[in-house]
């Protein structure tokens, strides 16, 4: 047995259920096909909405004439910008170096200037889906095409297009200051300097859009949709004119988010319709409608310039991110953070230098995906590692061991790694799988392996004072409630508290019903973002589970007459520990607390750690609670003659702190590691001049399952996550390093590196032209 | 609009319903006849989701007529199994954890009944085969493969 093995080992504690794969509460409605769905929804007397949307990326709006539209017999509303109580909201970001305060503006629908093809022009409501469609094309509008800007770096020429009205192209920009790397070049023996580009990425959920709205009790806007946020409620409270307390959203389970749910979609077109009309109504967008208006993963320009000395380690990085934020702020000054953190990768630098921009294009608008920004800088990070170790000789591990940030180093912007940091760990254990290079079956294929190791934060970042709560409570007969804001993406989000609360409460799981996302009757948890659900909620289930468990053994031991200290709760049972023949029932102890008015629920709050805002001259100080560490490794055969790229073996080797629920963590490692492989060889959104040439599912291609293989799994458990049980976040990183492992697979197959993603075949043949 | 009236046979029981020349069977299932069991993910048929068997057969109903289904048996996911009567494909997807967001899951359950009545002793590469025309965003699809080859071996068995 290996050392590393036995390290996992002696992690293993007694749990009950936690780490065993065990069925989640919601997949048998699913499987049943019983699962309510946000389009799933009726209402009596529902209307159907539809959203008439810009034709041009660049154009000023001359007029909109929808007089023929409302007079179509069935259409019940028409709605422009001028008919929204408050059609501009303002977010504030606060202050970076290089821009100074800047503003997301959220518009709810375009009045005199498009900024994206796609972007919403007006609101339909009719009788039926029909006749709000027939309605969309009696709407006339004229425009007045401009322009546009579609490339960032021609968008921070000072005389370029400006996308927005007044603001500047150059939304925000950051920096990291370490030491001084002119020096570190100087004493380096070696450097390297490229310039990598990744595409805009969709995230294809297979449930578009939806949502249906009513109006309730005392005025209240309903909205049952299909979202990763339902504290959207106060945004559109605002965009009402509301009171935030008349504005109640309800998040149905959600057909995949992956960060594409996590701005409003179609909550306010369904807030404005319904407050109009005052009847119930629906809208479902399209696929075509998706993938044209809602965000993309940004798009960056990443140069990297690293040097190392002969021996290989690292001396110098220094990087200039530019990333793509199209036609509105949205999330992008976070996402840039994000990289801008990140930009070193898990390494130990002496001297570091980055320097980021977000900026305003007539593209679609890009917010958050998966890996947040963590992604992108990853394939250009670990594809420098990967030539720097080419140039020295070197192999691809052996440069990383020289260089991995440990427990008790600092990152680039001072923070230090207080926690288990998984290198060389799951690098050795990633490439332990890989084995041995399969041999190609014929002269015109080559075969490549590589590995690529990552950094990603879980959690929302520290100045943020993110917060989350959760109610429990037991029932007379023994069986569970446990309430919480969470949204439930498909993770599991909802079923990993059942999880915990049963292993608190010594009952199973079946036995632990979770309400979740209802702004009116669930205490608010938060986002289902930022992998941060298992880590904040599951720590407020946590502490709300043990605080009723607390009152169970106090009155258990009383009526025992032991030490509440020397009891557990076991299989419906408060039992002597070390003595298990003494018990008593769940339910006696139950019926003894009710009987004397003893509170048998408690509402936790869990709060992350607090930090302030950073130094933003030098990216100084602390911005994640916690980071998840792991390595990918691939191997890939190519075809020479068409380019054409074949998976041949995919490894995701991580430390997930601990699994709470094993077929849970293992299906974020599989859907992540895929969702990656997309972005690595076949996603683009292809865009030419603002246009959309990809807006179905038979231009943007996902793999299908013909297009990957299963993935190989090491799941190290160091139990040092700051989630409960010592779980780590693995929703987001589970994906970040698999496209630069493929990259490395496949210069390491043609001897060329390509530095654009994805890597497709023309990509691919002309690299081998090039070599 | 001129309206036709056809029977279909959905999950046993014979349902008579007016549709129009130009609604496509996953229309009329959905906002016809309740069953939204059926998902419809691209109105179009390149995810699946959709996924109906037309007198044993799997067909993505986006692409069919309502009109072509007259007078044939239309079996859902629910018509596979309920919670009354659990499919073994079913129980399988549960076991294996082959259901995530459950958004492609009755589409691929249907792609899997239909497919395993062919072949009772798939390999998984014949699986994949079977279920490439199923998108699935979450699960990275081992889990589904799983589901669907330990069904068949334990079904051996």
């Amino acid at each position: 047995m290996s050392n590393a093995q036995k390290k996992e080992e002696s992690f293993q504690p007694g749990y009950k259920i936690i780490g065993k794969p065990l069925a989640r509460h919601d997949a048998w409605d699913k499987v049943f096909g019983k699962t309510i769905y946000a389009d799933d929804f009726v209402l009596p007397g529902m209307l159907y909405a539809k959203v008439k949307r810009s034709e041009y990326p660049a154009a000023n709006i001359l007029s909109i004439d929808t007089s023929e539209a409302e007079n179509l017999p069935g259409v019940k509303a028409v709605m422009t910008a001028k008919d929204v109580p408050n059609n501009e909201t303002i977010t504030r970001f606060g202050q970076t170096h290089s821009v100074g305060g800047f503003e997301g503006l959220y518009r709810v629908l375009a009045d005199k200037k498009v900024r994206f093809m796609g972007e919403a022009v007006a609101i339909i409501a009719a009788d039926t889906e029909r006749i709000a469609k027939e309605a969309l094309k009696l709407i006339k509008v004229k425009y007045e095409p401009l322009p546009g800007v579609y490339d960032p770096l021609e968008a921070m020429k000072p005389s370029a297009y400006q996308v927005g009205e007044g603001e500047s192209n150059v939304i925000c920009g950051y920096k990291v200051r370490k030491g001084d790397v002119e020096k570190g070049f100087a004493q380096s023996d070696v450097i390297i300097e490229n310039t990598y580009r990744v595409p805009p990425q969709d995230h294809a959920y297979i449930e578009p859009e939806s949502g249906v709205a009513w109006t309730g009790d005392d005025g209240v806007i309903n909205i049952r949709v299909c979202t990763q946020v339902i504290e959207h409620y106060r945004e559109i409270a605002e965009v009402m004119g509301l009171p935030h307390n008349k504005v109640r959203v309800i998040g149905s389970m959600i057909g995949g988010g992956f960060g594409g749910k996590e701005d409003i979609t179609v909550e306010s077109y369904l807030a404005l319709l319904t407050w109009k009309t005052n009847r119930p109504v629906k809208l479902t967008y399209t696929r075509e409608e998706s993938i044209l208006s809602h965000s993309k993963r940004h798009p960056y320009v990443l140069k990297y310039r690293t040097g190392a000395t002969k021996d290989g380690k690292l001396m110098a990085m220094e990087a200039e991110l530019i990333s793509d934020a199209g036609a509105y702020v949205y999330l992008s000054p976070w996402v840039l953070l994000y990289s801008t953190v990140c930009a070193t990768g898990p390494y130990n630098i002496p001297h570091v230098k980055v320097d980021s921009r977000s900026v305003l294009t007539n593209n679609t608008f890009s917010s958050a995906f998966r890996c947040f920004g963590a992604i992108q800088v990853c394939f250009a990070y670990e594809s420098q590692m990967d030539e720097l170790a080419r140039s020295l000789n070197l192999s691809p591990i052996e440069i990383r061991k020289k260089n991995y940030l440990k427990k008790g180093k600092a990152l680039a912007t001072g923070r230090v790694l207080d926690h288990y940091v998984a290198f060389p760990e799951t690098a050795e254990k990633a490439l332990e799988v890989l084995g041995e290079k399969s041999k190609p079956e014929s002269p015109y294929e080559k075969i490549g392996q590589g590995i690529a190791s990552s950094m990603q934060s879980y959690g929302r970042m520290v100045f943020l004072h993110d917060t989350s709560r959760s109610y429990v409570s037991i029932e007379l007969d023994g069986s569970v409630i446990v309430r919480c804001g969470v949204q439930d993406l498909g993770g599991g989000q909802a079923s990993s508290l059942a999880h915990i609360t049963a292993e608190v409460l010594g009952v199973p799981m079946e036995d632990v019903r979770v309400y979740i996302a209802d702004t009116d009757l669930t205490p608010l948890a938060g986002t289902t973002t930022a992998s941060r659900q298992l880590y904040m909620s599951g720590n407020a289930t946590l502490k709300a589970a043990n605080e009723i468990k607390k009152s169970l053994l106090i009155k258990a031991a009383e009526i025992l007459g032991k030490r509440a200290k020397n009891l557990d709760l076991l299989d419906k049972k408060a039992v002597v520990i070390d003595e298990t023949s003494t018990s008593i029932p769940l339910t006696d102890v139950i019926s003894a607390c009710a009987s004397e008015g003893i509170p048998l629920y408690n509402v936790a709050q869990f709060n992350a750690p607090f930090r302030e805002l950073i130094d933003f001259k030098t990216g100084q100080g602390q911005v994640f609670p916690d980071f998840t560490f792991g390595t990918h490794g691939a191997e890939v055969s190519i075809d020479t003659e068409t380019g054409k790229i074949k998976i041949l073996k995919l490894i995701a080797s991580y430390d997930v702190g601990r699994a709470i629920n094993r077929l849970s963590a293992e299906g974020q490692l599989e859907g992540g590691t895929i969702q990656g492989v997309g972005y690595a060889i076949m996603e683009d959104v292809i865009l030419e001049k603002g246009v959309t040439l990809t807006p179905s599912y038979s231009e943007y291609l996902v793999p299908t399952s013909l297009d990957v293989v299963d993935v190989d799994k090491v799941m190290i458990e160091s139990g040092g996550g700051i989630g409960p049980f010592g779980a780590k976040g693995i929703g987001e990183p589970s994906m970040t390093s698999i496209p630069a492992a493929i990259a490395n697979a496949v210069c390491d197959a043609l001897g060329v590196r390509i530095f654009d993603l994805p890597l497709t075949p023309e990509r691919i043949v002309n690299a081998l032209k090039k070599s | 609009m001129k309206t036709y009236l056809i029977e279909i046979k959905l999950n046993g029981e014979l349902k008579k319903v007016e549709v129009t020349a130009q609604e496509t069977l996953l229309e009329v299932l959905r906002d016809k006849l309740g069953a939204t069991d059926v998902k419809d993910g691209c109105s179009k048929g390149d995810c699946g989701a959709c996924a109906v068997l037309l007198d044993g057969k799997a067909v993505n109903s986006c692409l069919t007529l309502a009109l072509q289904a007259n007078g044939k048996e239309v079996t859902t996911l629910r018509g596979i199994g309920n919670e009354k009567k659990p499919h073994p494909i079913q129980n399988s997807f549960i076991k294996h954890g082959a259901v995530q967001c459950g958004f492609c899951t009755a589409g691929m359950v249907v792609i899997a009944k239909a497919f395993l009545d062919q072949n009772q002793n798939p390999s998984r590469q014949e699986i994949r085969e079977a279920i490439s025309g199923n998108l699935c965003r979450c699960t990275g699809y081992e889990k589904i493969i799983d589901a669907i080859q330990n069904m068949a071996l334990e079904s051996k068995s």
